[in-house]
């Protein structure tokens, strides 16, 4: 972990961070300040400003292209490698600016690590699909490697289906299946935040009941942000809930409350289904 | 049957037969040139064709084993030289060409495909048998490899574009470095369909022989020295082809025939690397 991020424990900065924006939730383990993006000219995300708790499951919802997975892209900096982008503002993990010097891209995607929307495992074994990170990331000696995979398969809820084939290919799973491959995949990188981009929506309500599921038990050891446009499963599964709106972040909060009381009218015209 | 309607159908038939009979011209050539290299080079194959040199000009007997090998070793050569410079290339373009750099080596590599093989020789033939002061098989190999790597180039940065952008962002998100993703998962994935590139553009040059003409020279004699004059079969094609001996025509519809063999068996190759492709993507 020493390697992945700069001592960040030690310097962590506790008395600014208090002084910049009391939040109501203790320690958070995401810390975003005014954050602004542009593709080009073209702005995406105004000036957001949020905390995400931590072992908790923050769900962001919003109707599309509100700038919600622009977001969750920012966290782990995949944004970058698209040409023309820029941004302003600071998203703190840990205290530490993501974006700052001693911030490897690279190291902080071992730390956030990421679920994507269509299930994409690599062509490769079961095993070595969820071997991939910890070897790259040299995280532990290729002996101790089955212990570390069979961890994560069992955190992703995957092993027992899969434990007498792990040398099958990782393409030959269901979509579902190849889902949770991808969530152990991400899980044996001992990530301390898990971004999930609408993980569930190319699956069949069957598997998306096994992730929900798993999200709650995941959120025990993990922060999870996940993206949805299903409300009824940001309501199930998170602790928090932030509505996106043309790039704002309108509201956020405790997801009862914002289900229930919501303060914004657009957020309330959202949730009953009157747009979006 | 409105007149409408039967119109359209025997415009349809008109079409299709049309299209069938253009379609069995072009398998006719090929099926035309390989039954005429078998009947007339067939003959000629024997354990002498490819074990023994050529016979000074009159005599009967000898073979080919000078030009078998030299095209060995040229071609081989060439590939050395030109299958790494082009796959690096087209994985460039592929993952880091989208800017102005990236313009200029597509166009490049547009108008070097499309050169003259021979325009290739003559250059060779000014950049390196000038300078080095002689004909020689690494030149030859240069000139090959020239003509190779924007083929190689162009069909590596089309596979790696079929490698789907979702596995890119996988391997990014776990924490790989990108030239690590370049290199580990998509050039990977692509393998097959690069591989299947590289036999293509390696079957396309070993035909070649306008740009040896000039550099490689030819060779009567056994050579393996890569800085001297060395023979090869399109070239030995040419030269008995070209002689007034019998014996010669006899050998070179011979050599005709194995180097037909060659191509056709790379090309073989390639198809069966395309299919296992697809069996391995389901």
């Amino acid at each position: 972990m020493s390697v992945a991020m700069p001592p960040m424990q030690e310097e962590r900065p506790q008395a600014p961070r208090a002084a910049v924006r009391p939040t109501p939730f203790a320690t958070p383990i995401l810390d975003v300040r005014r954050y602004n993006f542009w593709y080009g000219i073209t702005q995406a995300l105004f000036d957001l400003s949020l905390t995400v708790p931590r072992q908790a499951v923050t769900a962001l919802i919003g109707p599309s292209g509100c700038g919600k997975s622009t977001f969750l892209r920012s966290i782990n900096r995949l944004n970058e490698l698209i040409p023309h982008t820029r941004h302003t503002g600071d998203i703190l993990l840990e205290g530490v600016s993501v974006f700052s010097r001693g911030t490897d891209p690279v190291a902080l995607r071992q730390v956030v690590g990421m679920v994507f929307q269509q299930p994409n495992p690599f062509p490769k074994s079961i095993f070595d699909n969820v071997a991939y990170g910890p070897r790259i990331n040299a995280l532990c000696a290729e002996r101790d490697m089955p212990e570390r995979v069979e961890r994560a398969l069992r955190r992703a809820a995957l092993w027992d289906e899969v434990k007498d084939r792990l040398q099958a290919p990782g393409t030959s799973l269901s979509g579902g299946q190849q889902q949770r491959l991808c969530i152990a995949r991400a899980l044996a990188n001992e990530p301390e935040v898990l971004l999930m981009d609408e993980p569930c929506s190319a699956l069949d309500p069957a598997a998306t009941q096994r992730i929900e599921e798993l999200m709650v038990e995941l959120k025990q050891a993990f922060s999870i942000v996940i993206v949805t446009h299903n409300m009824q499963q940001a309501s199930r599964v998170s602790d928090y809930t932030g509505f996106f709106y043309l790039g704002r972040i309108i509201e956020f909060g405790d997801t009862k409350q914002l289900f229930t009381r919501p303060s914004d009218e657009r957020t309330e015209a959202y949730i009953t289904g009157r747009f979006g | 049957m409105s007149g409408r309607s039967l119109r359209r159908h025997v415009t349809s038939g008109l079409m299709t037969g049309l299209v069938a009979v253009l379609s069995f011209t072009a398998v006719l050539a090929l099926v035309l040139i390989l039954g005429d290299l078998i009947a007339k080079g067939a003959s000629s194959l024997n354990w002498d064709f490819f074990t023994k040199n050529p016979v000074p000009a009159g005599q009967s007997g000898g073979g080919v084993a000078n030009a078998i090998v030299g095209t060995g070793i040229i071609v081989g050569l060439a590939a050395l030289i030109g299958l790494p410079i082009g796959i690096g290339t087209g994985l460039y373009l592929a993952e880091y060409g989208s800017g102005r750099l990236g313009w200029i080596v597509r166009f490049v590599a547009d108008v070097l495909n499309g050169t003259p093989s021979i325009v290739i020789g003559i250059f060779a033939w000014t950049w390196l048998v000038r300078p080095m002061g002689g004909y020689s098989a690494l030149a030859g190999s240069v000139a090959l490899a020239a003509l190779m790597i924007p083929m190689i180039a162009r069909t590596t940065e089309e596979m790696v574009r079929l490698v789907p952008h979702s596995l890119r962002e996988a391997a990014l998100a776990l924490g790989y470095p990108r030239w690590r993703t370049s290199l580990r998962v998509v050039a990977r994935t692509a393998l097959a369909g690069i591989v299947t590139g590289c036999l293509v553009g390696v079957a396309r040059i070993a035909g070649e022989t306008a740009p040896l003409l000039f550099t490689a020279l030819g060779n009567l004699n056994f050579s393996t020295s890569v800085t001297q004059p060395m023979q090869t079969l399109p070239h030995q094609i040419y030269e008995y082809a070209s002689g007034p001996f019998e014996e010669w025509h006899r050998l070179a519809w011979a050599s005709a025939l194995v180097l037909m063999s060659l191509v056709l068996l790379l090309g073989v190759t390639a198809r069966w690397a395309i299919r296992q492709r697809h069996g391995a993507a389901r």
